[in-house]
């Protein structure tokens, strides 16, 4: 069997593909985050919860409507999008005025009330959700074999990323939003709603991480508590990348995924702090961020 | 054309947090009128720009356009009534390429200019299209705030201090863009301390001092009219 560093390749191949499947949940929910953080200077404490939301969605409309895999992909960003559209016009709009602290300290809030509420309900174990059948198997890549179901989250997380990416860079829509994030009154002055922007920006924000915890549900289980778990390296990918910076949060989010798993391989003793120490070290080097704006 | 002002502001009075900045302030613009601003640093003359967009939301009084109430509409709504604003900062986005931010304030009306007709008015941004909108030259940047709004159809546009710091030649360029656009028929309520450019174009001028109109003349008095302007204004 070929090896490297001592290693043996089949191994490395399976951490980094690891690696990688991590590294696109990070770079959507980074997103995410940078995206709501940008306009609306609100760090989205429910990120996590919105995630858990998306995934459940999935799961209850199985399990309770039979709706399958592919709908709920589209349904699950819907309805929990319309949730947060909800939220920040009945709660978070109220708080833009005052010190931004007040938005982190309601979002927390409202994660610990969700997931609460679904521990309550479903207890803290994780319920299975099955891959559709058309992406279950694997497939020989030659060098190692990978489950289809991965590729695709791989290849999906791209699309949502680019896309996301295109839409903010490329688009009308995307430059108000980029104009709004430097001087959100001037926009409006010339006759942008901008609080409407806002509304769309979180419901944006929360649909993305839906979408995320849809992908996800198959591959880990469906449990109250699987957002807390993830959010926390989700802020460290944020700080990284830079706070706002959609490029950042997507790049990082990849490149911090696969450097976890190749940590898993050459010492796995520090896996699971890997990304914190990257975290500390950019904040020593560089506080903005690796692609953040020095202000 | 009728008598009625387009844009009419009576008895405003203004806020920044608990200092009270504008003290009744009385102002007339009739359709296709210039009408200049003029009053030393800190008299108020931006402060009434803002008050009138909404951007300063503390307020009382009434602002009319075309009879219509400005002062209860929300931030969005002023601009889409038909005024343009080119702010003394010149607010040009540093994320956005220059046609971008061109392109950015949302058309009003129908009757504004189109991109080419702009790009022949402003050549130095059709080059410069592509770039970041801050790497632009001041002057530059002051044209690309200037074109922005005339995109839109606004039928009135308040300039604020369009001259601050620029070259005499970029100068010269901005008061012919202004003299076409007089021509064209445009409303403009200009604020200006270089009042030998503001001659050029406005047919009246008023006086502030302290967040009150003190004088009101048409723009043929100002020659007459320089030892007592350059009393208020201290220049
Ligand atoms: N953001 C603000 N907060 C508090 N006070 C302000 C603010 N902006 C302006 N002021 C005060 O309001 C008054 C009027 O200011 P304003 O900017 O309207 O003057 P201006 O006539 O435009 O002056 P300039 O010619 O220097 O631009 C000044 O006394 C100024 O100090
Ligand atoms: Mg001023």
């Amino acid at each position: 069997m070929s090896t490297i560093f001592g290693i043996p390749t089949p191994a490395l191949y399976g951490q980094i593909l690891i690696g990688l499947i991590n590294g696109s949940f990070y770079a959507m929910l980074s997103l995410g985050l940078a995206v709501i953080f940008g306009l609306l200077r609100v760090i989205n404490f429910a990120h996590g919860a919105q995630y858990m939301l998306g995934a459940f969605a999935a799961y209850l409309l199985l399990n309770w409507l039979g709706i399958n895999y592919w709908l709920a992909l589209v349904l699950a960003p819907l309805v929990v999008g319309a949730v947060a559209v909800v939220i920040e016009r009945t709660m978070l709009s109220r708080l833009y005025g005052v010190d931004h602290l007040y938005g982190l300290l309601l979002t927390f809030g409202l994660a610990l009330i969700l997931e609460g509420a679904f521990r309550y309900w479903f207890g803290a174990a994780g319920q299975p959700y099955a891959a559709p059948s058309q992406l279950t198997g694997a497939v020989n890549l030659g060098f190692m074999f990978m489950p289809i179901y991965r590729g695709w989250v791989v290849i999906a997380s791209l699309v949502v990323c680019i896309g996301t990416w295109l839409l903010i860079e490329k688009t009308r829509l995307g430059a108000y939003l980029r104009a709004a994030t430097e001087n959100a009154t001037l926009v409006q002055a010339f006759g942008v709603n901008v609080p409407l922007l806002l509304t769309l920006t979180y419901g944006l924000g929360a649909a993305l991480a839906a979408l995320a915890g849809v992908l996800a549900a198959p591959i880990y289980q469906v449990s109250p508590l699987m957002g807390s778990n993830l959010i926390i390296i989700v802020f460290a990918v944020v700080v990284v990348g830079g706070m706002g910076s959609i490029l950042g949060a997507i790049v990082t989010g990849y490149v911090l995924g696969v450097l976890e798993g190749l940590t898993k391989v050459f010492y796995p003793e520090a896996s699971s702090i890997v990304i914190f120490v990257v975290m500390a070290i950019v904040l020593l080097v560089r506080p903005a961020g690796l692609f953040g704006r020095e202000e | 054309m009728s008598n009625a002002p387009l844009l009419e502001v009576r008895g405003l009075n203004a806020w920044y947090g608990e200092s009270h900045v504008l003290h009744g302030v009385d102002l007339d613009i009739r359709e296709g009128e210039t009408v200049t601003l003029l009053g030393r640093n800190g008299a108020g003359k931006t402060t009434t720009l803002r008050a009138i967009m909404g951007i300063l939301r503390h307020r009382e009084g009434v602002i009319r356009l075309r009879g219509k109430d400005l002062l209860s509409l929300p931030l969005h709504k002023v601009a889409q009534a038909g005024i343009g604003y080119v702010p003394e900062e010149r607010g040009i986005f540093a994320s956005l390429s220059v046609s971008e931010n061109l392109m950015l304030p949302p058309t009003v009306s129908d009757g504004g200019m189109s991109v080419e007709e702009i790009y022949t008015l402003f050549p130095n941004l059709h080059e410069r299209r592509s770039s970041q909108g801050t790497k632009l030259s001041g002057g530059e940047q002051q044209m690309l705030a200037i074109a922005r709004v005339l995109r839109t159809g606004a039928k009135i546009i308040l300039l604020d201090e369009p001259t601050e710091g620029l070259a005499p030649v970029i100068v010269q360029r901005i008061g012919d863009v202004l003299v076409a656009l007089k021509k064209r028929g445009m409303t403009i309520l200009l604020v200006e301390q270089n009042f030998r450019f503001a001659k050029k174009v406005a047919d009246r001028f008023y006086l502030m001092e302290d967040g009150r109109m003190v004088n009101s003349f048409p723009g043929h008095e100002l020659d007459a009219r320089m030892d007592e302007l350059h009393e208020v204004l201290g220049v």
